[in-house]
């Protein structure tokens, strides 16, 4: 074993410019992942007939199988189909984005579905549009207690996003890569990178786990 | 079927045997280290239970694909051997999901009744009696179905053994796609079903154990339900 301290320390800004990235990459996977859960949800909610039951199809597919070879079938066919040519960072988000959305549209669901039934009978009673049940009485009921899920999925999502390193994103683990090829010296920079991960979800799952016992006593 | 077409799917089924071995393999593992890990995060030794939470948060908080190139570029060079890809990978699948499997178990455990507990002292059980009379046997049930989605989802992170050429089915069509640009939806399309494929018989099979020891325990069985509906959340 050869472990260089100096060279430890030399790898951190590389490292974490490619933290950065990796970071980038879970807010903006998360933004898209929360707005199309709730978009898929309520798609499968309104029973409109065949759209309905082929979101069902849908998100099963794309839940039980890997999101790598999602994000190859967005960047390498899906993209090519459209005619546009997006940057890998791009695909990554829309590809981490929609294999989460599929998650997180079970979470919104079972939220939806836990608001008492007497909440709709009230704004039936009341004779509210049906837009503002929705955005008045039933979503701000609904999303609250499905935060701590919804930051679970973030976590998770940070995990995964070094997969992107298949089709070129710098995140830290490419940085780690590059760095190592550089140097033929790969023990640092990759353990560098197992440490990065760890100081940033250990403290979040904690923050979750805290804010779901908060969200409990609801 | 046209020539290329024979020839993609039989490209892709060659890699069905690594995947469905680093399935299995990483199953195993993950069954092994989470029994061993979530009954160790329950022992009356702080030592025992400060281990085992470093098992658990070290490879939960630490991303799976950094964990493989770990194993796989960094161990040679600490250790001067490298490991065979499928075992690197079953190795690193049944590390990072055992870590998960063993919350799962201690969570399981933990569900059962006091009364149970209580009543197998009454009978004055060692406490050995007591683990695997007593408690697992109900416990095991509780936890089947957060299994089954683990092992799904163990089953989708072999795609990552791509990256250290385990032969799997991804890495097998990641091969083709420069020979048949053109019949890129023929490619992936096979490797979804195949994934597909194997979700439904993991599911299959969890159902059934759930069944079985439902019975066993004379439980009601739950209903049968269509193989893929299922709730739940990725690691």
């Amino acid at each position: 074993m050869n472990w260089n301290w100096d060279y430890f320390w030399e790898s951190v800004p590389l490292l974490l410019e490619g933290l950065l990235v990796t970071l980038e990459l879970t807010v903006l996977g998360s933004a898209v992942a929360y707005v199309l859960g709730l978009v898929f949800a309520l798609v499968r909610r309104a029973r409109i007939p065949v759209l309905s039951q082929l979101m069902y199809l849908f998100i099963e597919v794309v839940r039980s199988t890997p999101l790598l070879i999602q994000v190859f079938i967005v960047f390498y066919l899906l993209w090519p189909a459209l005619g546009i040519t997006p940057s890998a960072f791009v695909t990554g988000v829309i590809a981490l984005g929609i294999h989460y959305a599929t998650y997180t549209s079970e979470v919104y669901r079972a939220g939806i579905e836990a608001v008492p039934k007497g909440q709709w009978e009230a704004a039936r009673a009341l004779s509210l549009p049906r837009g503002r049940v929705w955005t008045g009485i039933i979503l701000p009921q609904a999303v609250p207690r499905v935060v701590p899920a919804l930051g679970n999925y973030m976590i998770s999502m940070f995990k995964e996003t070094p997969l992107l390193i298949s089709i070129g994103v710098l995140d830290v683990l490419n940085r780690a890569k590059e760095q190592g090829a550089e140097t033929f010296q790969v023990i640092e920079p990759y353990t560098l990178a197992g440490i990065l991960f760890l100081l940033i979800s250990y403290p979040s799952s904690i923050l979750v786990r805290r804010l779901e016992s908060r969200v409990g006593q609801l | 079927m046209s020539d290329s077409t024979s020839n993609i799917i039989s490209t892709i089924l060659s890699g069905l045997g690594t995947t469905v071995y680093a399935t299995v393999g990483g199953i195993a593992l993950t069954i092994v280290l989470a029994l061993i890990a979530g009954l160790a995060m329950l022992s009356r030794s702080r030592t025992v239970r400060f281990v085992s939470r470093v098992y658990v948060e070290g490879f939960r908080g630490t991303s799976e694909v950094v964990q493989l190139f770990w194993l796989f570029f960094v161990l040679p060079a600490l250790v001067g051997f490298k490991l065979v890809p499928l075992f690197a990978g079953i190795i690193v699948l049944g590390l990072n999901h055992g870590a998960y499997g063993a919350e799962i178990v201690r969570g399981a455990v933990q569900s059962v009744p006091r009364a149970q507990r209580e009543g197998a002292v009454a009978l004055s059980f060692s406490p050995a009696q007591r683990m695997f009379r007593v408690i697992l046997p109900q416990a095991v049930v509780e936890m089947l179905p957060p299994f089954n989605n683990l092992f799904i989802q163990l089953m989708k992170s072999t795609a990552l053994l791509y990256f250290i050429s385990a032969g799997e089915i991804t890495e097998k069509g990641e091969l083709l796609r420069p020979v048949y640009g053109s019949q890129l939806v023929l490619i992936y399309g096979v490797e979804l079903l195949c994934y597909l494929a194997i979700a439904v018989v993991i599911t299959m099979i969890m159902r059934a154990l759930e069944r079985v020891l439902a019975r066993r325990l004379g439980r009601e069985p739950p209903k049968r339900e269509r193989a893929w509906a299922r709730a739940g959340a990725p690691g």
